[in-house]
């Protein structure tokens, strides 16, 4: 690219008289070659600036204050916020529901993925249309999820209690038990992400070369063998890529818990908050019970969380970002 | 596999030959995957088609009835439906259009231009994939208030304008999508930086963009804790009439469950048209990601 610099604009043909002094077109050339790139870039830099990092920095400071949300004069009160979010049981079984949750989806979730991909890796006959049948969910708004599955989850009239008690068993009351609700959100999870998942394992596993299945199923190395010493190690960055994709979003998950029960007074986690999430919580506060101080705290908090439980994740890699990418074959 | 075949069986070369032949079970398991795709779908859609008599019984009849339009027409009466669909029209094709734009600048940028500072900045885009932004909430919120924008469609339009996985995602494309000498080639014909990008750069990546927009487009469609936040209930996105409709003490689902069967059938329409493109986007963005 350097040499684009020293290529003459249009006006300087050849032949024509070399002035000591770059021509206006020539600097304005070279302006463009310089400014450009930044022009480029900047506009996420701006954005990002303004709405990402800036806010982010910004509630740290919020979180300082005892802030009403209309109030022009709010307190300072220090780290106050952080002492009472400490001592507040709320905020412990909102952590402990978020963390039973994302556990409950991401681990199933995980397993059924790889399953599937090595499924869908086979040699299929209509290869696109089953991969595509298995993405549907995605398709799915987090809304309209939380709204289906609160009807199919419903403790009354709900399909799954019926066919429980078709079957002879006792119907469950999946928005009143806690850990019930936590199963039924986990589920409603796993059936919009597993499919998403399975794509991305089922990319990876194409990367790898047959010739290494070929070898060691003429060593002798049986189904499962060949998967936990072939394919296995061989998917670790991406699994450990989803695993950090999904632990990003699923501690920061409000929209399912939101409408899993839509009753006044149950939708922000419950009747008693059985299933009341970090960021529902954070919404209650800040936007019902309009303390943005607390709320933010609330906020940073979590922030820390996910920051610290990304950074483990990226440590256990190594450098996995520096591992080359391999490509998948177009057809 | 030639060097082998002298010193194998013949039970083993059929094996390997074999190797990721499906079996019947396959086509079976998938089968039941898909059909568990779909049964969500397909419910919303029956309690849509029915009266809310239909969830008394245990296990209700599986074939729809004939009153989804009449819920369908109830969705329109009750909550302002034909706005939210303007506005998530407006909101996400506004965010798509220019994400898509701005992330392929700055990917030619990253990808194609030398520039002092390039690999710290993209260093810094990468790690910003990381950050959840979400969490920036309240001051965002205190800030719309104070400019007069809650309530408003900029509100939401605004901090979607562009992404770190839209930069991060066009940059990695352009990189090998885009030759170094059709770049300097435009440069000898005195193309000024903005007309490669927009002559020779945006063909090149069009595959790319147009994965980018279909995503983009997905997830602004699906966006729900900040428009809740920050619009109301008469200026409504899709996602916050629905949830308006669901909230009460009585929940009337054949009117809810009409109104997702209607918020889904776009989407639905772009994943059996498109549906080849976004597995592909998605199997190609996990392995160069």
């Amino acid at each position: 690219m350097t040499v684009i610099d020293k290529i003459a604009p249009e006006g300087s043909k050849a032949g024509e008289r070399v002035s000591p002094r770059p021509t206006f077109r020539h600097r304005l050339s070279r302006w463009d070659v310089k400014v450009s790139p930044y022009l480029y870039v900047a506009p996420f830099f701006i954005v990002f600036g303004i709405v990402g990092l800036f806010p982010l920095l910004y509630t740290a400071y919020v979180s300082l204050f005892k802030w009403k949300a209309g109030d022009d004069n709010p307190d300072f009160i220090g780290l106050d916020n952080y002492k009472d979010l400490f001592g507040d049981s709320q905020f412990w079984n909102a952590l402990t529901n978020t963390i039973s949750i994302f556990l409950l989806s991401s681990v199933p979730q995980l397993i059924i993925a790889m399953m599937l991909a090595a499924l869908l890796g086979a040699r299929l006959r209509g290869a696109t249309g089953w991969r595509v049948g298995i993405l549907l969910p995605y398709a799915a708004s987090l809304v309209s999820i939380g709204i289906i599955f609160a009807n199919l989850f419903g403790p009354k009239y709900g399909l799954i209690n019926g066919v429980l008690q078709t079957i002879g068993l006792d119907p469950i009351d999946w928005q009143a038990s806690r850990f019930g609700s936590h199963v039924a959100i986990a589920i409603m999870v796993n059936w919009r992400w597993t499919g998403y998942n399975a794509l991305i394992v089922l990319a990876a596993m194409q990367a790898i070369p047959k010739e290494l299945h070929e070898a060691a199923l003429i060593d002798g190395a049986g189904m499962w063998r060949r998967f936990f010493n072939v394919t296995l190690p061989l998917l670790k960055p991406t699994l450990i890529f989803v695993t950090i994709t999904s632990t990003i979003g699923g501690l920061q998950i409000f929209t399912e818990p939101k409408l899993f029960d839509a009753m006044p007074g149950s939708n922000n986690g419950g009747s008693s908050n059985q299933f009341q999430t970090v960021t529902l919580y954070l919404y209650q506060s800040a936007f019902e019970n309009y303390s943005l101080g607390y709320a933010s705290a609330i906020a940073w908090v979590l922030f820390l969380i996910i920051i610290l439980i990304a950074l483990v994740n990226f440590f256990l890699t190594g450098k996995l970002t520096r591992t080359p990418a391999v490509k998948v074959k177009k057809k | 596999m030639t060097a082998l075949h002298g010193d194998i069986n013949a039970g083993l070369r059929k094996r390997v030959a074999t190797l990721g032949k499906p079996r019947k079970a396959t086509y079976i398991v998938l089968a039941i995957f898909v059909l568990g795709s779909l049964f969500p779908f397909y419910w919303s859609f029956l309690v849509a088609s029915r009266d809310n008599g239909m969830l008394t019984e245990r296990i209700p009849p599986f074939v729809p009835g004939g009153n989804f339009f009449a819920n369908a027409a109830r969705v329109f009466d009750t909550v302002p439906f034909w706005k939210a669909l303007a506005n998530s029209i407006i909101v996400s094709g506004t965010v798509t259009l220019t994400t898509v734009l701005f992330s392929s600048l700055a990917g030619f940028a990253f990808a194609k231009l030398r520039f002092r500072g390039r690999n710290g900045l993209f260093v810094f885009i990468v790690v910003t994939l990381a950050v959840p932004t979400q969490l920036g909430i309240i001051p965002l919120f205190i800030a719309m208030s104070e400019l007069g924008w809650a309530g408003h469609l900029q509100a939401v339009i605004v901090p979607n304008l562009v992404t770190a996985f839209g930069v991060f995602w066009m940059r990695q494309y352009t990189v090998d999508a885009l030759p170094y000498e059709l770049i300097e080639a435009a440069r000898v014909d005195g193309c000024s930086m903005i007309r490669i990008f927009w002559n020779v750069c945006l063909p090149a990546v069009r595959p790319a963009a147009a994965i980018l927009a279909m995503f983009t487009f997905m997830m602004s469609w699906n966006d729900f804790l900040w428009p809740l936040v920050v619009l109301d209930a008469g200026n409504p996105t899709v996602q916050v009439a629905l949830e308006k409709l669901q909230s009460g003490y009585y929940v009337d689902y054949s009117l809810v469950l009409a109104g997702t069967t209607l918020a889904t059938i776009p989407i639905l329409i772009v994943f059996v048209l498109l549906g080849r493109q976004i597995v592909a986007g998605i199997m190609q963005g996990a392995v160069k990601g």
